[in-house]
């Protein structure tokens, strides 16, 4: 199992609950987590309903059996002060160039620095250890800028490694590429059984295999229960509507004549029975369209009750039982 | 079939509707020359934009929709999948209106403003820099400043009378605003003038002092990127001195226009907690910024033709019909089977009217006819399966009730427009049409929910 799980997706298939919920999987049974944010928008303080993260490593969970998840929120211009203390001893040097504004224009400006130091801190803690060897964390989890921009994002490095050929950030940069090339990483792409999504899904392989990153696995998110089934559908277009309202009458929902209450619940039923079928297919469609990219793929189910940290352990646990975690 | 309007219990429910978001007058109205649709990835942003520009279009209007990102179908539709940078009218359009449409590309964005503004000399220099191209290639940022750019180059060129624009589905939904600004104080900085100090190293004596301390930071900076990034850097700072006060004022003039009368800011959402959480970062963010917001555009609101069922007695009834079957109820007794007709209290209770002939299919009948009892039970199965069905629906609907009323309550003072889902996605201009109808049909209560669902097997 790798020890750097990337989850991108694209925006709205919900790619920091299923983070979130994987950190928690991989927590599971004595084990430690951590759980990153690169993008700045607070989601897993949310998600685990606690105050928003500052730019420190701390404990948001627990996992059954003695886990520990923990979360970062990743700030790229403390990342960068961190930096220049830490490997070049460049602390009084770091306070005079943000004073001239470098650090606001290498974290928000410069090409992809931004982007370095993101991926650099989460790589530091992959490798990171303590005193007696062991890695700090067993798992680091990455909340990921979305599928469009995941490969550029990821492959960054590169591209400064390109940029800058010799110094510090060269060598910082060729090491962050390291790991991330590695079969100690492997990026998860969650998609919904939606067109725009599948198809985005689709790409952003193509564009990670293109790069030569690690592609893991397909997490296809809030899938709605099945209700009715193919034969279900075949036969709600030719059971006569009169039987329907004879049915729902037994039901006890009123009379089945016509006007009365029984009855008038027919159309709209087999209304809400239409747009189901053509979902049905439409979902049918995109499965096996997602089938065909030949990665593990699994399923999380669309919680009724919406999203809340009850949730998120409920997803968590399924991830477990689909040998994800 | 229509649920009778006078009797709308589930209204009663909401909190007082948010204003209604009338789009027609908007899209209308001369005064308009900008619609600015933001909001977070995933909501259906584009597709807003190009049916609101569809929309404005076959109204009679001259637009052109600049779009960031959009789904590859979706540019097929208006049939701009080969980027090119430059607005394509799109074919198809009723009317006597106009509709163009484009793709940003953002590196061509850059390269244009190089050559429009350096001589040919100096351009070359900057377009074959190393680190221009990976600036120019889409670093986290480059988009945001390039639709702006772009934005402020459509305006400039007065050829259409309504601009409606896409907004990059940034980290931080509001980058976009952020861009000009931040290009600013970055152009005012010091960092600028560091960068730019080799190359004016021998100036006057007074400034000697000035130059020990920077040729220091420069140093840092060398240690830092490497010698020859940080060339690279100065050697393209030092050809673009000449494009910044340019950029500068470009920038300034582009916020200045998305603050202007003319501007409409729509900001777009679906009844998720996310969604609408970011959704009210944005109102908050624009009103800060003094930006004129016209509204809150909801994609993907559910209805119901039956919304008076509850799920709960939808559940009941769908577990009545699942179990009681064990005890034999042989043919002819389907007369028993009909329940009174009292389920609903605000209906005056059924004192049965007469059965008027349906389709020529008369409904039960008294006499029973009688009924083979296992096809009763798969139509019983049938019926438990639309029951719950619905009962997942009036969950749904009830889940985004709740989030809408959230947001209501925070900011009850910004009109919505709410738009029912569809069950696929758009591929063509029709359906860009039926978009465009949804969220112009002003009718955000969802007690007209039959006609919605009516309309979503579309």
């Amino acid at each position: 199992m790798s020890r750097l799980q990337v989850v991108s997706g694209k925006g709205g298939t919900g790619k920091t609950t299923v983070a979130a919920a994987l950190a928690l999987a991989l927590a599971t049974e004595g084990k430690r987590t951590l759980l990153v944010e690169v993008e700045g928008r607070q989601g897993i303080a949310q998600l685990f309903e606690t105050e928003a993260l500052p730019y420190e490593e701390r404990k948001i969970a627990v996992a059954p059996g003695g886990g520990e998840v923990h979360a970062l929120a990743i700030d790229p211009e403390l990342a960068l002060l961190d930096y220049l203390q830490m490997f070049y001893k460049m602390g009084s040097a770091g306070r005079a160039l943000k004073k001239l504004g470098a650090i606001d224009f290498a974290t928000t400006i410069a090409p992809g620095l931004r982007d370095v130091l993101l991926t650099g801190k989460a790589c530091e803690a992959v490798r990171r250890k303590d005193r007696s060897g062991r890695f700090v964390y067993d798992y680091v989890v990455m909340d990921a800028p979305p599928t469009g921009r995941i490969t550029r994002f990821l492959n960054v490095n590169d591209e400064v490694a390109g940029l800058a050929k010799v110094g510090p950030i060269h060598n910082q940069a060729q090491a962050v590429m390291r790991v991330l090339k590695s079969p100690e990483t492997a990026v998860h792409l969650v998609s919904l059984l939606e067109e725009m999504p599948v198809q985005e899904t689709a790409d952003g392989i193509a564009e990670l295999r293109a790069a030569r990153l690690p592609v893991g696995r397909v997490i296809v998110n809030m899938v709605r229960p099945g209700v009715l089934d193919a034969a279900d559908l075949e036969f709600v277009r030719t059971v006569p509507r009169t039987d329907i309202a004879r049915s729902l009458s037994a039901a006890g929902l009123g009379g089945a004549r016509r006007g009365q209450n029984a009855e008038k619940l027919v159309n709209p039923l087999l209304a809400q029975a239409e747009e189901y079928a053509e979902r049905y297919l439409l979902e049918h469609e995109q499965r096996s369209a997602l089938g065909e990219l030949g990665l593990p793929l699994h399923e999380l189910p669309l919680l009724a009750e919406g999203m809340d940290l009850a949730g998120l352990y409920e997803l968590a646990n399924e991830l477990r039982k689909q040998g994800i975690a | 079939m229509s649920p009778d309007p006078a009797h709308a219990p589930e209204g009663a429910r909401h909190l007082s509707p948010a204003r209604v978001l009338d789009l027609d007058p908007l899209l209308d109205d001369p005064q308009t020359r900008i619609i600015v649709c933001c909001g977070s990835g995933g909501v259906g942003k584009t597709t807003t934009a190009a049916a609101l520009g569809l929309r404005a279009a076959e109204r009679g209007r001259k637009v052109v929709v600049l779009t960031i990102d959009p789904a590859r179908r979706l540019a097929q539709s208006m049939g701009i999948d080969s980027l090119d940078n430059t607005p394509r009218r799109v074919k198809g359009i009723d009317g006597e209106g106009e509709l163009h449409a484009m793709m940003l590309d953002m590196k061509r964005t850059f390269d244009e403003i190089v050559e429009a503004h350096a001589d040919p000399g100096r351009a070359a220099a900057i377009l074959s820099n190393p680190f221009y191209q990976s600036l120019s290639a889409g670093f986290a940022g480059t988009q945001e400043y390039m639709a702006m750019e772009k934005l402020g180059q459509l305006r400039a060129r007065h050829e259409w009378d309504l601009i409606v624009v896409d907004t990059p589905p940034s980290r931080s939904a509001l980058d976009f605003l952020d861009a000009p600004k931040r290009l600013g104080s970055f152009l005012d900085g010091k960092l600028i003038r560091v960068l730019l100090a080799p190359a004016k190293v021998g100036g006057r004596a007074g400034m000697k002092f000035l130059n020990v301390g920077m040729s220091m930071m420069t140093g840092a900076l060398g240690k830092l990127l490497g010698g020859q990034l940080l060339k690279d850097v100065q050697t393209f700072v030092a050809a673009m001195d000449s494009m910044f006060g340019g950029f500068r004022t470009r920038a300034d003039a582009t916020y200045k226009l998305l603050q202007a009368p003319g501007t409409a800011f729509l900001v777009v959402a679906a009844p998720e907690r996310d969604a609408l959480r970011e959704a009210a970062y944005f109102v908050e963010r624009l009103a800060a910024e003094d930006m004129p917001l016209a509204g809150l555009v909801l994609n993907r609101v559910h209805g119901s033709g039956a919304f008076r069922l509850s799920a709960e007695r939808a559940l009941a009834a769908a577990e009545n019909l699942e179990e009681p079957r064990i005890v034999d109820q042989g043919g002819g007794k389907a007369g028993l089977r009909n329940s009174p007709d009292t389920y609903d209290s605000s209906e005056s209770p059924a004192s049965d009217p007469p059965a008027a002939p349906d389709e020529g299919s008369p409904t039960v009948t008294d006499d029973g006819s009688p009924a083979d009892p296992d096809s009763e039970r798969s139509v019983d199965q049938l019926t438990a399966g639309l029951l719950r069905l619905h009962a997942e629906r009036m969950q749904l609907l009830a889940r985004e009730q709740r989030t809408r009323d959230r947001f209501t309550a925070l900011h009850p003072e910004v009109a919505v427009a709410e738009v029912a889902a569809l069950p696929g996605d758009v591929h063509d201009l029709a359906g860009l049409r039926d978009i465009g109808d949804r969220l112009a049909a002003n009718r955000p209560e969802l007690p007209d929910g039959e006609v919605r669902v009516s309309d979503g097997g579309a």
